[in-house]
């Protein structure tokens, strides 16, 4: 099976995070940047299949020249190759149109099944795999905590708000997984070693097909006008139980009308 | 003054959701709610007085096997077709799970930009969103098409307003290629009369310090006097003491409640991201120099298993 795993560099969620002043875009060049965490579990479902089915791994990122750290670094977990969409007129893209190019990618890769984190933890919008299945016409079984591969039909558990749901599909398919689909590898000293030999290849939106004027700011379907820092929460009273921590609890909770 | 398309959210336990409340509350400060009911048969007649009540002029509804069958692209080319008709000044959905997917469908369907998570909405069609964990606030707007919205819970105080609305059967023309992800079954997963996480006034969250998941009642136990949904953290998740649906935090839920209690959770950023947008926060922890007290309106240091039970009992002596 021909399996693409979709990775996109973020900002680590776990340091301060900015947009930049000058054109409202996700500040990248001062952030401590990392595979997004959910894509994680995404090549490690994808290496599963492979191990299980045989095939071959891609990892396809879109991103600036700094991506390539977290293409080698998503490589030495065990995918085979990788694909680099990097053209400087990508800069500001939407949503809708980074669906059109990764759209396209994909068109040109050909793979039976793509896979891809749920949600990235810079914007969380969660739109990619819909946007992009809409694209290509193919399934799109989303939100997958299970995937099982029989041939080329496709099941996943799928979590929803009152529990879960069973959904089924054929390839080619889009699946997104969570963090509960598996637990991610660490990638081997020798997988380290080897990802740098791995082949990358770079395509820009030429080789895509895609007009520059349809990504970017200029092909942008939605603008941010403005942005600015929340004030951070100061805390308040902090008590020390001595054994009447609980009734003091419901005391503050009784002045704020909780109870 | 035009349509204002809502799609609603609801299920078939408790109805209406708070959420489609809070859109109808929205989008009549932008027009004229009609609010879209895309599910099983019957649904829009069983949902109709509720939309009602907080204001839906109208009710279009697109029902059935070949809706509900299947993974959201249905939906998405029946609403597509809904809007190309009625060319509404807006359309909202709910900022969860499916309203993403139906609403990532459509952008592309119209070629239509397309806003997440937002939590406030002018007329003129700017939006306000919360980013990067609750730390900034970001205004944009769609500069393509029409407002497409997803509208996170909990963002504005539901308030009624009565309408009687007619219901408008959909004709339904999905595609082949709209029907290629099955949904086999659905199955519910036990939840008791909690409200539902995201929608909740009131979230009682517990943490790596409870200890076990036996030890969750006390979490559950509070949560009930309060009349508040239960939550966890990602190490109380990963540890297997509840399960993944009720984990707040960066890859979990974002809630946004009234008062949010903390109990036995250090407050690592990958919780704070969940719920630091939060009015009211209180916490209960044994280390005094967790993180979560930086948050915490009132903290508690101390042993959560003697506070938490005094403070279950006091709440019962006031009732």
């Amino acid at each position: 099976m021909n399996i693409v795993v979709l990775v996109k560099q973020v900002p680590d969620s776990g340091a301060d995070r900015n947009l930049r002043n000058d054109d409202n875009t996700v500040d990248r060049g001062s952030a401590n940047n990392v595979i997004n965490e959910m894509d994680e579990y995404a090549i490690e479902e994808a290496l599963k299949i492979k191990e299980a089915h045989g095939g071959e791994v891609t990892i396809l990122t879109m991103g600036p020249d700094r991506a390539t750290e977290s293409i080698r670094k998503a490589l030495s977990m065990g995918p085979d190759k990788a694909v680099h969409v990097l053209d400087d007129a990508l800069h500001g893209s939407c949503a809708v149109a980074t669906s059109k190019v990764l759209a396209a990618a994909l068109g040109q890769l050909g793979a039976d099944l793509v896979i891809c984190g749920a949600e990235s933890t810079d914007g969380r919008v969660q739109v990619m795999p819909h946007m992009i299945a809409e694209r290509l016409g193919v399934a799109a079984l989303t939100g997958a905590r299970k995937l099982t591969v029989d041939g080329a039909t496709l099941t996943v558990e799928r979590q929803t708000e009152e529990g879960y749901e069973v959904v089924t599909a054929s390839t080619p398919a889009v699946v997104s997984v969570w963090d509960t689909i598996n637990e991610p590898r660490y990638p081997s000293f020798k997988g380290i070693m080897a990802a740098k030999k791995k082949p990358v290849q770079t395509l820009s939106l030429a080789d895509l097909g895609v007009a520059a004027d349809e990504v970017g700011f200029d092909g942008a379907t939605s603008a941010v006008v403005e942005h600015s820092k929340r004030p951070p929460r100061s805390g308040g009273a902090k008590i020390t139980d001595e054994g009447e921590g609980g009734v003091k609890l419901v005391e503050f909770l009784a002045t704020e009308k909780f109870v | 003054m035009s349509e204002v398309l809502v799609v609603v959210e609801a299920t078939k336990e408790f109805g209406v959701k708070k959420v489609t409340l809070e859109m109808l509350t929205l989008a009549r400060e932008l027009g004229t709610p009609s609010a879209v009911v895309l599910g099983g048969a019957g649904a829009a007649e069983a949902l109709s007085g509720k939309l009602g009540e907080y204001g839906a002029e109208k009710i279009y509804a697109a029902e059935g096997d070949e809706i509900d069958g299947y993974l959201v692209a249905p939906k998405a080319t029946v609403l597509a077709e809904l809007v190309k008709r009625v060319q509404p000044a807006a359309v909202l959905l709910a900022s969860a799970q499916e309203g993403k997917e139906i609403a990532a469908r459509l952008a592309v369907k119209l070629d239509n930009g397309i806003l997440t998570d937002v939590v406030g909405l002018d007329a003129d069609g700017t939006a306000t969103q919360i980013a990067f964990a609750g730390s900034t606030i970001v205004k944009s707007k769609v500069t393509k098409g029409l407002p497409l919205v997803t509208v996170r819970p909990n963002s504005v105080t539901p308030a009624p307003a009565a309408a009687t609305p007619a219901i408008e059967q959909l004709s339904v023309s999905v595609t082949d290629t709209d029907k290629l992800a099955t949904v086999v079954e659905r199955v519910a997963e036990q939840k008791g009369s909690r409200p539902e996480l995201t929608e909740a006034g009131v979230v009682v969250s517990g943490g790596r310090g409870v200890g076990n998941a036996d030890n969750f009642k006390l979490v559950e136990e509070l949560a009930d006097l309060l009349g508040g949904a239960v939550g966890a953290s990602r190490a109380a998740v990963d540890s297997g003491f509840y399960p993944h649906q009720f984990q707040v935090g960066q890859t979990g839920k974002t809630v946004s409640p009234q008062l949010y209690i903390a109990l036995g959770i250090s407050g690592a950023i990958q919780h704070r991201a969940g719920m630091q947008t939060s009015k009211t926060i209180v916490a209960v922890n044994k280390d005094g120099e967790a993180p979560i007290f930086e948050l915490a309106d009132f903290g508690v240091v101390g042993d959560l298993f003697k506070i938490v039970p005094q403070a279950a009992e006091e709440i019962r002596k006031r009732k």
